[in-house]
């Protein structure tokens, strides 16, 4: 799945200014933008778009745990799936869990098993479902960040929403949320997730070497990305419930708003034929 | 008696800031402050500051009349789905009929709606339902609508005025479960407006004045009927 080939001659992931390939800054993040609730039939969903990649969440939930042997009589278990479609990478990705995304899973289970109150729902199950639908590295922080919009979405109770992001060393240099190059040819990356209310780490991943300095001005790169994704994820979640809100006041303020535009079924019902007049 | 600007959407770990606060449902206290569990609206009352929720399933309390759909049966009680974590058991004992053991098929199948109570709910959760209240019963015919259960009390209205209000223009049964189901049964096309009209509600429900608009939105309907 990864490339094993080199980096082309002449080609520098970090120019003499200083730039990366794609321009940024060695502490810029990539584009984010974050939607909640973009699918009707699960109990709360969230599409992210970071730099290029593209990631859709679901939550369902609590819910009775199956299989039954998995259920913990005193609290709820968070069970995740992340997954990658098969056309998010160049070369098609053969569908079905594979040891990478089963990992992926459960470290992603553990990070959202701290924050969620789990206490609060004996016997049940909540599952999250991630869609890597394009892949350009960092997809698991992409992923963290979509699902925890999700959860709250689903009306979860949780501590805190939890913001993945990820770092590393490209050509001798700590930089913030690598690119697919910058992955692939770089010295290493460390993906992290935090809970930004309290600064807890709730995952911490790495994939090559980093000096003890160059690993906390990774970690301080990241915590101060995460702040800045914490507050787009906080965004989504209010855009998606005062919408309704605004869209009456735009109208005259004492008019029953027209009937013939207000409810529209986008609650379950779309699908039904003759239902919209 | 609504003040708008109380109405403020809260975000898990959101801090709910106030002198002397405590916390109540759908919050939580860390170090000594306060803060949002859930994704709701902010609410403060009798010194305590609650969130409700905007999502989410529904949470059983005793009391609460339900809409439950049977998904299963055993040979001394029923399986409810009433759109919580779990489901929810009718004894037989718990029914107005006499039923032998093992005999429960002959009195409800499997996709039966009934109209039931919530009889306990125990430390674990563990919740039962009871049909031997005065007005429950098995719903015959009609279909189910799903709202979110924090949404129920604006369908049902200050003393049941709106649901009325649906009711008497469209001349339906209405039955609105606290669980966010809600079984209507009439004329097809009343119900679709019936159905219609709590869509708007659920699309609308911040809103102020909101049964006002609502008497304005059903007058419209039934006049374009009748041209």
């Amino acid at each position: 799945m990864e490339d094993i080939e080199h980096l082309e001659k002449g080609m520098k992931l970090i120019d003499e200014k200083g730039k990366r390939i794609d321009g940024r800054r060695p502490d810029e993040l990539r584009p984010v933008s974050i939607e909640a609730g973009v699918l009707h039939r699960a109990d709360g969903s969230a599409y992210v778009q970071w730099g290029n990649n593209k990631v859709l969440a679901a939550v369902y939930g609590p819910r009775e745990a199956h299989p039954r042997h998995l259920q913990k009589p005193t609290r709820a278990l968070v069970q995740c799936r992340y997954n990658m479609a098969p056309f998010s990478v160049t070369d098609r990705k053969r569908p079905g869990p594979d040891r990478r995304s089963t990992e992926i899973s459960k470290v992603i289970s553990e990070a959202f098993s701290s924050q969620i109150f789990l206490e609060q729902f004996p016997r049940t199950s909540v599952d999250v479902y991630m869609e890597v639908l394009q892949a350009d590295a960092g997809t698991r922080c992409a992923a963290i960040t979509a699902a925890s919009v999700a959860i709250a979405d689903a009306g979860i109770p949780m501590r805190d929403l939890v913001v993945g992001c990820a770092s590393g060393k490209v050509s001798g240099v700590v930089v913030l949320d690598l690119n697919k190059e910058e992955d692939n040819y770089g010295e290493a990356d460390v993906p992290m997730a935090v809970a930004p209310r309290t600064g807890q780490l709730v995952l911490l991943q790495m994939d090559g070497h980093l000096t003890a300095t160059e690993f906390e001005k990774a970690m301080d790169y990241s915590i101060a990305a995460a702040h800045k994704i914490y507050e787009l994820q906080k965004d989504a979640l209010r855009r998606r419930y005062s919408v309704s809100l605004e869209e009456l006041r735009a109208k005259e303020p004492n008019m029953p708003p027209e009937p013939e535009e207000a409810p529209k079924y986008d609650v379950y019902h779309d699908d039904e034929p003759g239902v919209v007049e | 008696m609504e003040n708008r600007t109380t109405r403020e959407i809260v975000i898990p770990g959101q801090p709910l800031e106030g002198p002397g606060l405590r916390p109540g449902p759908g919050t939580f206290s860390e170090g000594g402050r306060v803060y949002a569990a859930l994704l709701g609206i902010r609410d403060e009352r009798n010194g305590f500051v609650q969130v409700i929720p905007l999502s989410g399933r529904y949470v059983p309390r005793v009391g609460d009349a339900v809409i439950g759909t049977v998904i299963d049966l055993g040979p001394g009680h029923w399986l409810l789905d009433i759109n919580s974590p779990y489901p929810a058991p009718l004894h037989a004992s718990e029914s107005p009929w006499e039923v032998d053991y093992g005999d429960t098929e002959r009195f409800l199948r499997i996709g039966d709606v009934l109209l039931a109570e919530i009889l306990f709910v125990d430390e674990n959760r563990r919740v039962q339902v009871t049909l031997n209240r005065e007005g429950l019963h098995k719903l015959e015919g009609g279909g189910l609508v799903q709202v979110s259960p924090s949404k129920v009390p604006r369908v049902i209205g200050k003393k049941g005025s709106m649901v009325s209000l649906i009711k008497e223009f469209t001349r339906c049964r209405i039955f609105v479960g606290q669980n966010g189901w809600i079984w209507i049964d009439g004329d097809p096309e009343d119900v679709r407006v019936a159905e219609e009209a709590i869509r708007f509600i659920e699309r609308y429900a911040q809103a102020v004045g909101l049964t006002e608009t609502m008497h304005g939105f059903l007058e419209r309907k039934y006049q374009k009927r009748a041209v």
